[in-house]
């Protein structure tokens, strides 16, 4: 079967690449594409660490075919930063050593930034029921909670 | 070095590889690609247990893109019968571990690998792969290994005069438990089991290998130890040390699970036949078959003591699963699990016991958590049994400076006592609780911590910065306390220093990642290498000012003249020295590899707080502390990291983390679906406190701190559950129906 | 290279025609939560994928002329929990659909996914059951509609005849004094298969409970609609001795089986804990309205 050519946008920029119709999301992201911060923890949507966006909806990518991504905008960790400005979750991830072996990491800034575009106030709760698709085993969960809550309190005040 | 001059030791500085792991740039080793790169794919055991008559590749290696197969005939052959030791490992099982030889010994065991131009062309191709088997019976279950009429899995390996599954045995000693036993006022006896707990790495193993026409070989790889990794590739390839160059890719989780190879030997062969780069990622569900969990067990514990809580005697009886081949960590159950306290009779052995299921593999503090387990909830009943605060009843009985350990060695510069203070004065512990089913439950945990052997270099460069090269894979966090303690000893800002993992071929033998010991070990040699940089600093400045070397001092990084000369020239800073490197003598660097010592144990103490779902049976963590002897604390978040870590992973051991075993001998639940590890909503804050004893045998005063924060928690949990409820229990995990089950049984009980 | 075709056609016809036309050997793509997991795990090898995410009856949801809803089928969680409306009439429904996984699951899943994969634990169907949804499905042969408790056969099963698609979920007009919810046992407090799942939709008339329906998963090979369960509750004020009789109805409807989520003897006695928290639930939506 030939392979399909997908016409999509990734982290703001015109993309076209061919994938096999049954490969997944993450694995065009992760082969052809280039963009291996999303990282493959289990491939069945256990673990988030394949996070991204599309059309701004947090998703795992290894539960979506490459070919979907067709005429819509694909976000993912490369496209967090602008240039040499880290996003302010990923300062105070690094502020608060909020990662160990940093494999988890790019899949729950994703998911992070994702609550705080919708929730920008949200309570511990909140953040730790909306990163429970994001498996962590080295932090315990912790310092991840606290850089989310803290990055939220500092995005609201900037706002203001 | 004190802590009120400390400018960068014990501060949260941030982590020099942090950058790259926040933006995705970050290279683990699925990540990485090699020009020409073909996927390998490996073929499993369908049966739990099998000769193995013959395996017959023709059909596979025939079809089109397939360019490389291996099996255990590709190995270098080791003889079953003789050991050959490497570490603490032996290469005749690693050799079978990796491709079955004689036979597969369980479900998921590794026949055959191919190499393809596709991954899929590679599992194609694995399927054409005719095995000829001829299916044994196999026994998974500790009882069922050991049972009188079980199959032993190796002819060669006895116990008590006879082949046995029970491949060995060790035993501590201290005293006369019947003596002891006689003078108790009280003894618990009690039996329990634990279930096989993976350590949950969320990166799967992964590597690339390229074998050149001349045999040169480079291997990048998810490992603890890339000296490892290429000491066991020489050892199975016959391809000398030399010609191999492993490469630490970053790591994405190991917790002793990757101190061994699965895919290395396995795609050096198969680059080495095809001539091609192989890569080779393991999904989640060949982690789950596949790799080492670490032991399930089964134990007996009995402990005496006099009414006024003195622990008279100890007795401990612990059989360890160990997977295919022998090795669980029954060191660590019966070496740990009464060793922190001073009793004066002990009696504890392990027995370590083969059966068809993967081999076992390390997982932080090999066994000490299990071995605890049973101690500490006896202890607890213990303390109930005489009416006695728990933790007031453990600090009575603890080690202190001078206490032979039950092991042999006389502790020295411990923290234990000051440890269960902090504890017992901790806001958590005055802390009443006050509502229903909820309950309290605390538990100690005891660790070796090892020292051994470490490289590095540190480099000063023309403009003046650092650049240190260590050998240890960065696992939670070293780097960092690595660039605060050569940043601390030159008198430079942080952000002047570079740490960098070096391979094999760019740094000397540094053992692995593991045993708490990376940075316990690396700043020896990085403090070591600096101080020789000062050194050569002094010896430039003095060169240039055209004093005797031994009246320069290095203070606030910058040479100064001082005795005689103090004040006669201006200082030099070391970006000055640095530039003026080749013409005062060359380059300005020195190395440092040495086999370290004098590592002092870690001990932590853990308080839980549970809420106990009666009608489900579901168990909430409402508030858990992690109270840790750490040493001085050179980068405190990351410290406070591996407590918190430690302490997620000995939840999820006590709730809900088992490995099940279907009626074929197969895992039923490989997968982050059904082994249920904490998620981000399971668990609350986790709170740290950390008791600094400095080892007086460290520069820095560094003791390991990542594995005793493991130890304590399966205890700690269970303990809690039981104060909740009322109920003792006795066999991990405390899944819902068990718990419900046994209020049931309980509520029965109480109304006959 | 696989042999498998991805289509995904604008328009509900051509969806069918294609789907008809492998003859079985087709499948239909929503949020593929379920889908990419079993083609992953060799469980499931479409020669053809249809993507109806194209096709705006499945992608819309609507409220009717009488005040109910339509949800299209391939709509998820994520995108209902957003409808300005939806979550305060279906509290349960909507709950229970964004229960399924976790958020970024919930970004995916559809109602028609989780109904059509025929899971027994499905997590958003029980309360579906309970609020007496009708699913419309379209096929060869035309449209037709069919109760929601009526398109699961067994598990991995269901009563879609050859070529069928689920179209969209019509939920009913709400009377006044309704309320539903949801709630499911699972070990840990996110991301596990429903041990057992609840959905209860019941209307108070001045505190006695003129209506209700019970939907209960987990514990069989489909998803039950437990009528002696929704007799005990009706006519009552949902005391003590009315609540006790519907938990045992619950736990006598059980057919569970023993694995690796939990026991018969568990399950069974889960079906009635959680059928009485789940009514108390309902009531108090129930009495709000």
């Amino acid at each position: 079967m030939a392979k399909i050519h997908v016409t999509t946008t990734i982290n703001g920029d015109p993309t076209e690449f061919l994938c096999d119709p049954a490969e997944s999301m993450l694995d065009a992201l992760r082969g052809p594409l280039g963009l291996t911060g999303a990282k493959e923890g289990c491939g069945t949507g256990d673990c988030g660490a394949c996070s991204i966006t599309v059309d701004g909806r947090l998703v795992c990518s290894c539960l979506m075919l490459a070919a979907e991504a067709e005429g819509h905008e694909i976000a993912t960790i490369e496209g967090m930063a602008q240039g040499e400005k880290l996003h302010p979750l990923q300062q105070k991830f690094l502020e608060l050593a909020a990662l160990q072996c940093g494999i988890c990491t790019p899949g729950v800034l994703v998911a992070a930034k994702s609550l705080l575009e919708r929730n920008p106030d949200p309570s511990e709760t909140e953040v730790r029921y909306w990163l429970a698709g994001n498996l962590c085993r080295c932090t315990g969960y912790d310092k991840i909670v606290r850089a989310v809550m803290e990055t939220a309190a500092e995005m609201r005040e900037a706002a203001r | 070095m004190n802590d009120q001059s400390n400018k960068w030791i014990g501060k949260r500085t941030i982590r020099p590889d942090g950058v790259d792991k926040v933006t995705g740039r970050a290279c683990y080793a699925a990540d990485n690609s090699m020009p020409g790169m073909i996927w390998a794919k490996v073929l499993r055991s369908p049966h739990p247990h099998a000769k193995i008559r013959s395996i017959n590749t023709a059909k596979a290696e025939a079809l089109p893109g397939v360019k490389a197969v291996a099996t255990a005939k590709d190995f270098v052959e080791f003889p079953i019968d003789t050991a050959v030791p490497l570490g603490i490992q032996d290469m005749r099982w690693m050799a079978r571990n990796m491709l079955a030889h004689e036979r597969v010994l369980f479900h998921g065991h590794p026949v055959a690998a191919v190499a393809a131009t596709t991954a899929e062309i590679a599992a194609e191709a694995c399927k054409l792969i005719e095995v000829d088997y001829e299916v044994l019976p196999w026994a998974v279950e500790i009882d069922d290994a050991i049972a009188p009429d079980a199959t032993p899995l190796f002819d060669h390996i006895q116990f008590e005069g006879k082949p046995s599954n029970i491949a060995g045995k060790l035993e501590h000693k201290k005293g006369d438990i019947d003596a002891g036993f006689a003078e108790a006022d009280v003894i618990i006896e009690r039996s329990f089991t634990t279930r096989p707990v993976h350590q949950g790495y969320i990166e799967p193993h992964a590597c690339t290998v390229s074998v050149a026409a001349d045999g040169s070989t480079t291997i990048w790889s998810s490992s603890q130890g890339q000296f490892m990794v290429r000491a066991m590739t020489a050892y199975l390839t016959g391809i000398p040390q030399s010609d191999i160059r492993a490469i630490p890719a970053e790591i994405g989780g190991g917790f002793g699970g990757k101190t061994i190879v699965y895919l290395e030997p396995v795609a050096t062969i198969l680059s080495r036949k095809s001539g091609r780069p192989v890569k080779m990622v393991m999904s989640r569900e060949e982690v789950m078959r596949a790799t080492g969990p670490t032991s399930g067990a089964k134990m007996t514990v009995r402990i005496g003591a006099k009414k006024d809580g003195t622990l008279v005697a100890g007795h401990g009886i612990f059989y360890l699963q160990a997977g295919c081949f022998p090795g669980s960590p029954i060191r660590g159950a019966a070496g740990c699990s009464f060793t922190p306290y001073a009793i004066p009779n002990v009696l504890s052995t392990g027995y370590d016991v083969v059966c068809n299921r993967s081999k076992v593999a390390a997982y932080r503090a090999p066994g000490a958590p299990i071995g605890a387990y049973g101690v500490e909830c006896v202890l607890d009943e213990v303390a109930q049994a005489i009416g006695m605060d728990p933790l007031e009843m453990r600090l009575k009985n603890i080690a202190h400076d001078g206490t032979k350990a039950v092991h042999g060695p006389v502790f020295q510069s411990i923290g234990f006592a000051q440890t269960i203070e902090a504890a017992l004065k901790s806001e958590h512990y005055k802390t009443k609780l006050t509502g229903k089913f909820q309950g309290r439950g605390v538990a100690n945990g005891w660790w070796f911590n090892a020292g051994g052997e470490s490289s590095a270099q540190v480099n000063i460069t023309e403009d003046g910065n650092v650049v240190v090269t260590t050998g240890h894979p960065d696992i939670g966090g070293s780097r960092a306390s690595i660039a605060n303690i050569t940043a601390e000893l030159l008198g430079i800002d942080y952000d002047r220093v570079s740490v960098l993992i070096g391979d094999t071929a760019t740094i000397g033998f540094s053992n692995l990642t593991g045993g708490s010991r990376v940075l316990f070990a690396s700043a020896m040699v990085v403090t070591e290498s600096t101080e020789k940089v000062i050194e050569q600093l002094k010896q430039r400045a003095a060169k240039i000012w055209g004093i005797d070397a031994s009246a320069v001092v290095w203070e606030n990084g910058e040479a100064r003249p001082s005795g005689e000369h103090t004040g006669n020239f201006p200082t030099m800073t070391l970006a000055e020295l640095g530039a003026k490197a080749n013409e005062t003598g060359g380059p300005i660097g020195a190395g440092s590899q040495q086999n370290t010592t004098g590592a002092e144990c870690g001990f932590a103490t853990h308080i839980c707080d549970v809420e106990v779902d009666v009608d489900l049976g579901t168990v909430t963590i409402l508030r858990y502390t992690c109270v840790q002897d750490v040493g001085k604390a050179i980068h405190p978040a990351y410290v406070e990291g591996q407590m918190q870590g430690g302490v997620a992973q000995g939840i999820g051991w006590a709730l809900n983390e088992e490995y099940i075993y279907d009626k074929q001998g197969r895992v039923d639940n490989p997968s982050f679906l059904d082994y249920r590890m904490p998620v981000c909503s399971d668990l609350p804050m986790l709170d740290t406190i950390m008791v600094e004893i400095p080892n007086p045998k460290h520069p820095q005063g560094v003791r390991g701190v990542g594995e005793a924060p493991l130890v304590p928690g399966p205890a700690a949990v269970c303990n809690a559950v039981s104060n909740a409820l009322g109920i003792r229990f006795h066999d991990l995990p405390l899944s819902p129906p068990r718990i419900v089950a046994a209020i049931d049984a309980n509520m029965k009980q109480a109304a006959e | 290279m696989t042999d498998m075709r991805y289509l995904a056609p604008q328009t509900l016809d051509e969806a069918v025609g294609a789907y008809a036309a492998a003859a079985g050997a087709a499948r239909i793509l929503a949020g593929g939560t379920d889908l990419l997991v079993q083609m992953r795990s060799g469980m499931v090898k479409p020669g053809l994928v249809v993507d109806i995410k194209k096709i705006p009856e499945m992608t819309t949801v609507e409220q009717t002329a009488d005040g109910g809803f339509k949800v299209g089928a391939a709509v998820s969680g994520a995108v209902l929990a957003e409808h300005p409306t939806f979550g305060k009439v279906w509290p349960g429904v909507l709950e229970g659909f964004n229960l399924i996984g976790s958020t970024q699951v919930q970004g995916r899943a559809s109602m028609g996914g989780n109904l059509c994969n025929g899971s027994p634990a499905a997590d958003s169907v029980p309360a579906l059951v309970a609020a007496g949804a009708v699913v419309t499905v379209q096929g060869p042969d035309g449209r037709r509609e069919l109760k929601v408790e009526d398109v699961p056969a067994g598990p991995g099963k269901t009563n879609l005849k050859p070529g069928e698609i689920v179209v969209s979920f019509t939920l009913p007009p709400r009377p006044k004094g309704s309320g539903d919810a949801y709630l499911r046992m699972i070990p840990r407090t996110e991301m596990d298969i429903a041990v057992v799942g609840v959905g209860v939709s019941l209307t108070l008339e001045n505190g006695v409970c003129t209506a209700a329906r019970v939907g209960l998963g987990a514990v069989a090979p489909t998803v039950l609609l437990v009528e002696d369960a929704a007799k005990a509750l009706i006519g009552s004020k949902l005391d003590d001795a009315a609540l006790d009789a519907a938990a045992a109805a619950c736990s006598a409807a059980c057919r569970p089986i023993d694995d690796k989520r939990g026991t018969i003897a568990y399950r069974t006695k889960v079906a009635g804990v959680l059928l009485k928290r789940t009514a108390a639930i309902a009531a108090e939506r129930a009495k709000g309205n």
